[in-house]
């Protein structure tokens, strides 16, 4: 085959163009070099957020009360495992190995949604977790589906649909337990006060303060910005929490005109420690999924050399 | 009635158990896809012993739902083998229970489906589609363990020699047991044991491991008399009906 | 040659039929080689403008779980329904999770 090789320029029109045109963007295309960084940053750091996620809800797996949660948290749980799976998958297209994600995420190189670096306290916190978090990570799953990298994308529709069930079983979780005793409707209370603020935190820093956003926009990677992200969040979330009796903690939310909601400061300082590696639990998730790793790799070694064995 | 429910519960708190260990493990893998399969392994079992509380709560008829049997029960009630119980010291350990009790559960069900009580029987067929894959890949995971590196050899064989001990009582029928085999509804063990003799002995050989020569056994978790193991679980599974027993969740 | 290999051996064949779809099986080729099957493969399978991208893949590697398999392998549909949303109750008045 021979055929003349186009100059750079010409290639960074052609792939432009597909962006322009809604066309997805596959593994043995042409790409920028700042397009796979980002790809890389964005798909590897959803990966891990996925797998770290496992914890807090996992810390509540041995004392679900009722075999019912227990089968459904086990299966969460495992959902999120594999979405994690779906998005490493992603990201090895791009030719960087899963055991190269991983270490970097060991080496505090890669980063995981912050969210997870709160605490699990009480079981309504089981509730809060499914409502709030997944609540907030499909609002931007959805919108991730149209985004332009092939696989990515691909991963997204099939997590979508998995996660369908997750924020339900969260709200049902609260409901039942507002519906409760009095303990009950406190521990509801309680973990709405304490993952409130961590599920807004979840978009990311406002539109005009935020270094990634603008290029992940104009590359079709983000489909839509962190702040309309929210805003979609906050006006889905606030009347389901009011259906069910719960009161958001936020003493300067404004209900406006059109049935929006504006909601008071999120203390970004906090956001920013907790991204620093000062949140509460930073340091227990990252070593619960290092001791894993590591006790894990005598497993590894033995199925990988009797892995040869077979052929 | 009574005999009867104490088989049902014998063979629902095995699968509980050994259920618990499986989700403890939970996040705690050697890789992702490891994980996700032992989460599944864990689901099966316990949609098996969940089934067979709520039929305990039917027959013994005293306004009990099927929940209170795992969640209201001292650990002297409880029927479990030792083995189920026992802790998740490493992934040699885990598989070695798993591959046992895999191998138990394979000849135990596939012989249920012949019980002559209805709801047994159909707890069988219904059991026997899941424990024939745990059985198939905790058969692969001894073989990559043992025919694999020298070091997970050494550490299976450990696990194997630490655990034969309680790999005998699956085999020792119970007071209760022994009237529901008479009666033509429990499964016969002989023929259960020869079986998983036979399978053990098979995946053993190809996977370069041995049963240990001290053949010392110990049992009792079908009386209910347990190991140490037990309270932690339940205190941990009981904690929330324990602490608000008022609460519905 | 083996007899068997002497019209080349089984490609199977996938095909992306518009950008950003997953691949899918459309059938399989003969070739001698990966060129070779990636070509045939264009010729058999996208006379007709059926896709926008392709994968050949040698059919001996592929590991198969068949019908035979399937009544143990598979999850019985029924089974572990809480896996979907309409096991849960929402309260009266909730729009849309
Ligand atoms: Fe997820
Ligand atoms: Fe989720």
């Amino acid at each position: 085959m021979s055929t003349i090789a186009p100059s750079k320029e010409q290639l960074l029109a052609e792939f432009e163009s597909k962006i322009a045109a809604e066309m997805k963007i596959e593994p043995r295309d042409w790409m920028p070099d700042e397009y796979r960084q980002h790809l890389v940053r964005q798909i590897s750091q959803h990966a891990h957020s996925e797998v770290i996620g496992m914890q807090p809800e996992g810390n509540w797996i041995t004392r679900a009360p009722s075999l019912r949660s227990k089968k459904i948290l086990l299966a969460k749980i495992q959902d999120e495992g594999g979405h994690g799976l779906y998005l490493y998958s992603a990201a090895e297209t791009l030719g960087i190995s899963r055991e190269q994600f991983i270490q970097w995420l060991h080496v505090g190189k890669a980063k995981y949604s912050s969210v997870f670096n709160y605490p699990a306290l009480n079981w309504a916190d089981i509730g809060a977790i499914g409502w709030l978090v997944d609540g907030a990570a499909i609002t931007n799953q959805v919108s991730l589906q149209r985004t332009s990298y092939g696989p990515y994308s691909r991963a997204m529709v099939k997590i979508c649909k998995e996660e369908s069930f997750h924020q339900r079983q969260g709200y049902e979780i609260m409901w039942k337990m507002m519906e409760g005793t009095k303990d009950q409707q406190q521990m509801a209370q309680d973990a709405l006060n304490r993952w409130w603020w961590p599920a807004l935190m979840m978009f990311g820093p406002h539109d005009n303060e935020s270094a990634n956003t603008s290029n992940a926009m104009k590359w079709k990677i983000k489909r839509e910005s962190n702040d309309q992200l929210r805003e979609k969040f906050i006006n889905k979330t606030i009347p389901q929490a009011e259906l069910i009796g719960l009161k958001v903690p936020d003493a300067n939310l404004q209900l406006l005109d059109d049935e929006t909601y504006k909601h008071g400061d999120i203390d970004w300082n906090e956001f920013w420690e907790v991204v620093k590696g000062n949140g509460p639990c930073n340091q227990q998730r990252l070593e619960h999924h290092k001791r894993a790793h590591d006790n894990g790799a005598w497993v590894r070694e033995t199925a990988y050399v009797a892995g040869l064995n077979q052929k | 009635m009574e005999t009867k429910l104490n088989y049902y519960l014998q063979i629902a708190d095995n699968a509980l158990i050994l259920s618990h260990r499986l989700s403890e493990y939970s996040s705690h893998g050697p890789f992702l896809e490891e994980d996700l399969a032992n989460t599944n392994v864990a689901l099966d079992l316990i949609g098996i012993a969940e089934s067979i509380y709520n039929e305990c709560a039917r027959i013994e008829g005293k306004g009990r739902i099927g929940d209170d049997f795992p969640y209201r029960r001292g650990e002297h009630e409880f029927y479990n083998c030792l083995l189920v119980e026992q802790p998740n010291r490493d992934f040699a350990f885990i598989m070695v229970r798993q591959f046992l009790t895999d191998a138990f559960n394979f000849y135990f069900y596939s012989e249920m489906t012949k019980s002559k009580d209805q709801f047994l029987q159909a707890i069988g067929f219904k059991a026997i589609k899941q424990v024939t894959y745990h059985l198939r890949r905790s058969s692969e995971w001894m073989i990559r363990l043992g025919a694999g590196t020298e070091l997970a050899n050494g550490k299976t064989q450990f696990a194997l020699d630490t655990l034969w001990r309680y790999s005998q009582e699956f085999f020792v029928a119970s007071e209760a047991e022994a009237a529901m085999i008479k009666a033509g509804i429990g499964v016969d063990l002989e023929v259960v044991k020869e079986l998983w003799f036979q399978k053990v002995r098979e995946i053993l050989y190809m996977s370069h491991l041995s049963i240990p020569e001290n053949q010392f056994q110990l049992n009792g978790g079908k009386q209910g008399k347990h190991s140490e193991n037990l309270g932690f679980i339940l205190t941990e599974m009981q904690y929330l009906p324990s602490k608000y027993p008022e609460a519905k969740w | 040659m083996e007899a068997s290999e002497s019209q080349g051996q089984l490609w199977e064949v996938f095909i992306q039929s518009k950008p950003g779809q997953a691949f899918k099986h459309v059938g399989s080729v003969h070739a001698y080689d990966k060129d070779l099957a990636v070509e045939n493969a264009r010729d058999i399978y996208t006379r007709r403008g059926e896709g926008t991208g392709l994968w050949v893949v040698p059919g001996k590697e592929i590991v198969a779980v068949t019908i035979n398999e399937a009544e143990y392998f598979f999850e019985p549909i029924d089974e572990k329904i809480y896996r979907h949303p309409t096991f849960y109750d929402l309260p009266e008045g909730v729009k849309q999770m």
